[in-house]
């Protein structure tokens, strides 16, 4: 009999809201310990948090393109927790009535389509950051992170392989990029998953599963899932058992380890927030955050494919990130040519980004100086080579494409007698090429042609150059 | 609700405290009193009284997303019972 892997996930996103849930302090990633830190966030005694009208409004916008019922009278609860990354001995979070319930993710794994069920999305806020002192017997508290809002998104247990899980979590990322409300970086924590998995055999009975936490990529989250699915199938293949408890996932060890068990260690008391007014959802606010949204990855790659005829591929390299759709959309415009200008950005742009290894959320290019170049290469004013070097140069160096253009003489010379003139040259000097091609050899017109655009220093235009040659070879 | 040895033990396993004996049979009696207080309550008439979850009838109490100074950071670590200039500092808790 074979087993059966059941994953649930919960993903917790760091809204990219500009002050925190309940006061207003910056939420900039990094900086000094404590440095935006004030009373409310710091759960001083008699301060009164109030919601930042944005993370509502951010958490609105998710569960509208997650296919969510939205609760239009919600509310926050207290779960209370004892440990030091949370001054108030408690965390505000929405347990009786989360802002978003019930909705759906469609994705694609191994070459099927599946419908992943999103079981709630609530908001809470982020949890302070502790340095444990290695040699010592203390904690080092820095409580900038303390009130940075989270959306936590919970999936039913609806995943059966790793494959199904990064392909929600690509598809869920896109998501959250296009809409604004979170940048997604793992490496700095605003993107986080947790992992609940367990085996059964199957179409057997639900197995008890174990939380993986500390999954800092797409590719770690892959491996855990691989490492947890056989250690717990070893496990019960011995007739053995596996413990409910949460795991540390180790991604230079390739293991994980238990941390704590959830027998008798949780107990979080919830309670209604006695701090914090009810939400109210109404329809006219609805309808404003339903205008407000921005359209969407797959949305995008609809309109290009039949508006402006570009290829399936293409269309779903460039909308993979918001900053590459953004660019090839500017291009697009500014040169009136999205054929050439996707050819561009799924071409030389995306080459650029591997070689340089470039994240596309740290791409920052000219659209102005791409459309300008796209422009010249299409009317035929500087060849393909010319046009990649000079890419490459803005790329780089972000030069000024006319001048680099002028200054390295890479203008097209479709000046007939130069071409003439070049032919004449690269024929006197390869007599032997020359003989070869007349006896017979289709080869030696390929040495020919390098040897004319050469004499043309690279920016000959092809075209000509080929017709001259030919003629003269007649 | 009884307020026992267990339950107090329970307490103060889940906020890791260590508690007296003195401490224990004290909490015991204060706490019995506090839910004993709270129990009077039960005797009001709330027949036809709506559930809810917040005193107040009013809703959406927002505040714009601007970010605004925080505290100087001298003036937060004032209140901590020790820290080291830069953060509070706290026996070592590891989960």
């Amino acid at each position: 009999m074979n087993w059966e892997t059941v994953i649930g996930l919960e993903v917790h996103a760091e809204l990219s809201a500009a002050s925190k849930i309940f006061c207003g302090c910056a939420t900039t990633f990094g900086g000094e310990p404590n440095t935006r830190v004030c009373p409310v966030c710091a759960g001083m005694p008699g301060t009164l948090p109030k919601l930042n009208r944005a993370v509502a409004e951010y958490a609105v916008r998710v569960g509208l393109a997650l296919n969510c019922e939205i609760t239009r009278h919600c509310k926050f609860d207290r779960k209370n927790y004892f440990y030091p990354d949370l001054p108030k001995a408690y965390q505000v979070s929405q347990l009786y009535a989360p802002i978003c319930r019930e909705g759906r993710l469609t994705v694609v794994a191994d070459g099927k389509e599946k419908s992943i069920g999103i079981r709630e999305i609530h908001m809470e806020e982020d949890a302070g950051k502790l340095v444990h002192d290695c040699s010592g017997n203390r904690t080092f508290m820095d409580f900038n992170r303390c009130g940075v809002p989270l959306l936590e998104i919970v999936t039913h247990p609806d995943f059966q392989s790793g494959a199904e899980v990064i392909a929600y979590l690509e598809k869920l990322r896109e998501t959250l990029l296009y809409l604004g409300v979170c940048d997604c970086k793992m490496q700095e924590g605003s993107l986080r998953v947790d992992v609940n998995l367990s085996v059964r055999r199957t179409g057997g009975e639900m197995g008890v599963r174990t939380e993986m936490k500390n999954l800092n990529s797409f590719k770690a989250i892959g491996r855990a899932i691989d490492y947890e699915t056989k250690r717990q199938i070893e496990i019960l293949g011995k007739g053995g058992r596996v413990y409910q408890e949460t795991r540390r996932w180790d991604d230079e060890n390739g293991v994980s380890y238990g941390m704590r068990s959830k027998e008798n260690a949780q107990d979080y008391r919830y309670f209604p927030e006695p701090d914090l007014l009810p939400i109210e959802i109404d329809d006219q606010w609805l309808k404003m955050i339903k205008g407000s949204l921005p359209e969407l990855a797959h949305e995008k790659r609809e309109r290009y494919i039949n508006d402006y005829k570009i290829s399936e591929k293409e269309a779903f390299i460039i909308t993979t990130h918001k900053n590459i759709s953004g660019l090839f959309e500017t291009v697009s415009e500014l040169s009136g040519n999205p054929l050439e200008s996707a050819h561009l950005v799924t071409g030389e742009i995306m080459r650029l980004l591997n070689q340089t290894d470039t994240l596309p959320e740290d791409l920052s290019l000219d659209g102005r100086k791409l459309a300008a170049l796209v422009n010249l290469v299409s009317d035929g004013k500087i060849n393909r080579n010319a046009y990649r070097e000079t890419v490459e140069a803005v790329f780089t160096r972000d030069v000024i494409p006319e001048e680099y253009i002028a200054e390295n003489g890479l203008m097209m010379i479709n000046d007939d007698e130069a071409v003439i003139e070049a032919v004449k040259t690269a024929l006197s000097e390869n007599s032997g090429a020359v003989a070869d091609y007349r006896a017979g050899k289709e080869k030696a017109f390929g040495f020919l042609m390098g040897q004319v655009m050469k004499r043309l220093g690279g920016s000959g235009n092809p075209d000509m150059a080929r017709k001259a040659l030919k003629d003269a070879l007649k | 609700m009884l307020i026992d040895e267990k339950l107090i033990e329970y307490l103060e396993n889940l906020s890791c405290l260590t508690l007296s004996d003195g401490e224990k049979e004290r909490l015991t009696a204060d706490l019995g009193e506090i839910l004993n207080n709270m129990a009077r309550l039960e005797e009001l008439n709330a027949k036809g009284v709506p559930e809810r979850s917040h005193p107040f009838d009013d809703v959406n109490a927002f505040r714009e997303d601007e970010a605004v100074c925080s505290f100087d950071r001298a003036l937060i670590l004032k209140n901590a019972p020790e820290e080291n200039g830069e953060a509070f500092v706290a026996p070592k808790t590891v989960e």
